[in-house]
Formats: C-alpha cells, structure tokens, sequence
C-alpha cells in the first residue's frame, strides 16, 4: 500500500531545499564578498560604449506570435497526455476522436505556416 | 537502501526526518555532480580540440570546479543603477529551484529511494521546468541591458518553441507504457524492451529538442557570445550567475535521466547493479551532449525557430499517429 501523500511531501522538501540553498549561498557571500559600488560600475555593460537610453524599449511583436502558438500547443499535450494514459481502454473511439483533434491542430498549423507566422526574418 | 524507502510509510515525523536527510544527500551529490561535469566538459572539449584543458588545481585539475565556486562566493554581487531591483535579485533563484525540484522525480534504482513516486512524473517534470523561462526571461528583462533583454527574449523564445516538439515526443513513449510514472515506463520497457527501437523517431525529436531546450550548441543562440556578450546573464556576476549555470547543468543532467530511463531501460540490464546501469546510460547522454558543443557550428536564428516548428512537431505528430494507430492494431489484432 503506497502512501500518496508521501511523494508529494517529498517535494515539499525538494522546494524547501532548494530555496534553501540559494538563502544560505547569498548569506554567506555576503560575509564573503567585498562591496564597493560606484557609478560606473553600475552602468550597464555595453561593450565599453557609453551606455544610451532605456533597454525597456519595445520589441518585435514576433514573440507574441510564437507564445500564442506555444500556448495553442502546449494544450494540446496538456489534452493528449491523459488520452495517452487512458488510450488501452478508450478503445476504437479514442484512437479517432485524438485523430480529430490533431488534425484540428494540423489544419492550424498549416494555417500559421501559409500566413507566414513561422519564418523569422 | 530502506532507510531512504518512504512510499510505504506512515507519515511521522521520522519519515519527514529521512525524507529531509535523504533530499540533502541528493542535493549535495547534484552539487558535486555538477562540479565534475563543468570539469568533464573543459577536459573532453579540451581534448577534442588537441588542447590539455584544466590541469592546474590539484592533481589533473580535479579541483578546478571548487576554486572557481569559491572565486564566485568571494566576488562582488553587481546590480546595476537602472535594473529592477527585486526582480534582478530574485530572478536566478526563480531560474535555479524548479531545475532542482525537478530532480525529485528521477528514479535511480529498481526499489527507488530518493525518488518521490509521483503518477504525472512526466507532466510535473515539463510543467516545472517551464518555470526556468520565466526567470531567465525575468532576469535578461530586469537588468535593464540591452543584450540581456534580446538574449532572455531570445531564450523564451526558443525554450518555449522547443518545449513543443519535446513534450509531443514523449508521448509516444507514454502511450507503449500507459503511463505518466517513470516508474511504470522503466518496468514496461524491461517486460518488453527498451523504447528506443520502437520509438525511434520520438527518440531523434526528444534528443534535438532536449539540446534546444538546454540552450546548448548547436542550439545556444541565446547565449551567442560572438553577438550578445553573454545573453540573459551578462549582467549578472557572483554567485547569482552561479545559478543561473548551476540551473543550466542541472537541466543537462536532468533531461540526460530522462532520456536513460524513457528510452534505454533505466537502472534495468544485465550483471551490474541498477544504479550502475543508470550511472552509465546517464554519463552516456551527458557525454553526447559535451561532444555535440566540440563538433557542431551554431545555427541561423531563423532557422532555428522555423526547424522546430516545421520540422520538428510535424515529425513527433508523425510519430504519436504511427504509435497510436500501430498499438490499436496490435491490441486488437
């Protein structure tokens, strides 16, 4: 009889650990590191060029088109997955009704592909 | 080892004792995993290139690693006037505990200790690892430089367009096993045989994204140096740029278990023990990954979005139709 709950817990500690060891690393730098700022060091690196306004600036909008995509995709793993755990017992109606639905997601893939979306450029 | 056996326990607070015990004996052995592999790969990559690599620091070099550790504890701790000041600072940390928490799912052996036996093992380990995005992203956005914010839009990018193809090639091997547990697949591939030959296909996929998803050559855009300085990081120095690489080692090491126990069997094989096994398939993968960076040149940009996209995730759905339709027929016939 396995305990659920104990894997999970064991997490719990893997999470407690792990922001553990950063806490403790920075803390002890701390002790450690020498800490003299001055303006220029504060600049930004700029390849030993002057530095010139903000770098907030706004960027290609082709990011936002990739991060839709992703989000249309990773759904669909996200739907897949327990239809791949499940795929011994759904049977004949599983097997098509995932068909479908990938061939959905071809058909908006090619769609993205012909319009474009996909080159990077 | 059933002292580090917790599955089958009541939950007491000596459980919770060696649960915690056992959580900081793997902790320390990822630190000095990911100590010798920085080691091996100067050394390997050395040696590819006719050069010596480390030899300096003990004997053969063996502790290189450790001085540059506690070179990056002694330095100072830069943030820069203009960054945003929370974020820069907490940004490494969100990027350094998922790559840790992740390893929490790897199964070393047949009786499993140190392993929480999770059933979406799979799941957890993509939805976690999606985390690291988010502070790379965060940290190249925080610190206000230009290059850094091209080199964390440029790893978001990527990580996110490779997180894709990678995900879709695991599911063929969920769907021989039946299952999200590494546990179980490990144990279908020792009734049947290892997944690599039947998923042959999902394996090339899993590899190439699994080199994309690590940013590693041929695929390290993100941190070209020729271009970008450093990339997400350049900013970044002490120890908060020690883990931001120690995030990145602990994904190679991490995605080469995964590899080992999707595809070649785990800790299952002949004569040595479990742990052996997996020790060497591990080595193997991390290995490849070392001689890809000596031997490949670095891609296009845009070649390297497109490939994932029309290359890559129509060949993994390619291969989640094969195996689905190919597992009915065998069931049914």
């Amino acid at each position: 009889m396995t305990n659920y709950w104990n894997s999970y817990l064991f997490v719990l500690v893997f999470l407690a650990l792990g922001i553990a060891l950063p806490a403790a690393a920075l803390t002890i730098g701390r002790w450690l590191r020498p800490h003299n700022p001055y303006r220029e060091k504060l600049t930004p690196y700029e390849s030993g060029v002057e530095p010139f306004g903000d770098a907030h600036v706004r960027y290609n909008a082709r990011y936002y088109l990739f991060a839709l995509l992703f989000v249309v995709f990773d759904v669909e793993i996200l739907f897949l997955y327990p239809w791949a755990v499940g795929f011994h017992e759904l049977g004949l109606f599983g097997l098509v009704e995932a068909l479908i639905f990938m061939a959905m997601l071809v058909i908006g893939l090619v769609y993205a592909w012909r319009k474009k979306v996909l080159e990077w450029n | 080892m059933p002292f580090f056996q917790w599955v089958n326990d009541a939950l007491t607070w000596g459980t919770l004792f060696r649960m915690l015990l056992g959580g900081i004996i793997v902790l320390l052995f990822l630190l000095g995993v990911v100590a010798y592999m920085l080691y091996f790969e100067r050394k390997i990559i050395g040696w590819m290139q006719l050069r010596i690599g480390p030899n300096r620091v003990g004997p053969l070099g063996l502790f290189q690693s450790i001085a540059d550790v506690l070179k990056l504890l002694a330095k100072e701790d830069i943030v820069p006037a203009q960054a945003d000041r929370p974020l820069f600072l907490i940004a490494p940390i969100i990027a350094f505990v998922p790559s840790f928490v992740v390893i929490a799912a790897i199964p070393w052996t047949a009786s499993h200790p140190f392993t929480a036996d999770i059933s979406v093992a799979l799941l957890y380990y993509l939805a976690l690892s999606s985390i690291t995005i988010l502070g790379i992203m965060l940290g190249g956005w925080a610190s206000n430089n230009k290059y850094s914010l091209l080199g964390g839009m440029r790893s978001a990018a990527q990580m996110i367009s490779y997180e894709i193809p990678l995900g879709m090639s695991l599911l063929g091997v969920i769907l021989m096993a039946g299952s999200l547990n590494i546990v179980d697949i490990v144990e279908a591939q020792r009734r049947f045989m290892w997944f690599i030959i039947p998923q042959f296909l999902g394996f090339c996929v899993f590899i190439v994204a699994a080199t994309a998803e690590l940013n590693r050559t041929p695929f390290d855009l993100p941190e070209a140096e020729s271009e970008l300085v450093a990339g997400y990081h350049t900013e970044y120095s002490g120890f908060r740029f020690a883990f931001y690489m120690l995030a990145e080692y602990l994904y190679v090491f991490a995605i080469s278990c995964l590899g080992a126990a999707l595809f070649f069997g785990g800790w299952s094989g002949p004569l040595l023990p479990g742990w052996l096994w997996f020790a060497i398939k591990v080595s193997a993968f991390i290995f490849f990954f070392f001689w890809l960076r000596a031997t490949m040149p670095r891609i296009r940009v845009d070649q390297l979005m497109t490939f994932s996209w029309k290359v890559l995730l129509p060949l993994a759905l390619v291969n989640i139709v094969l195996t689905s339709v190919i597992k009915y027929w065998v069931n049914a016939g």
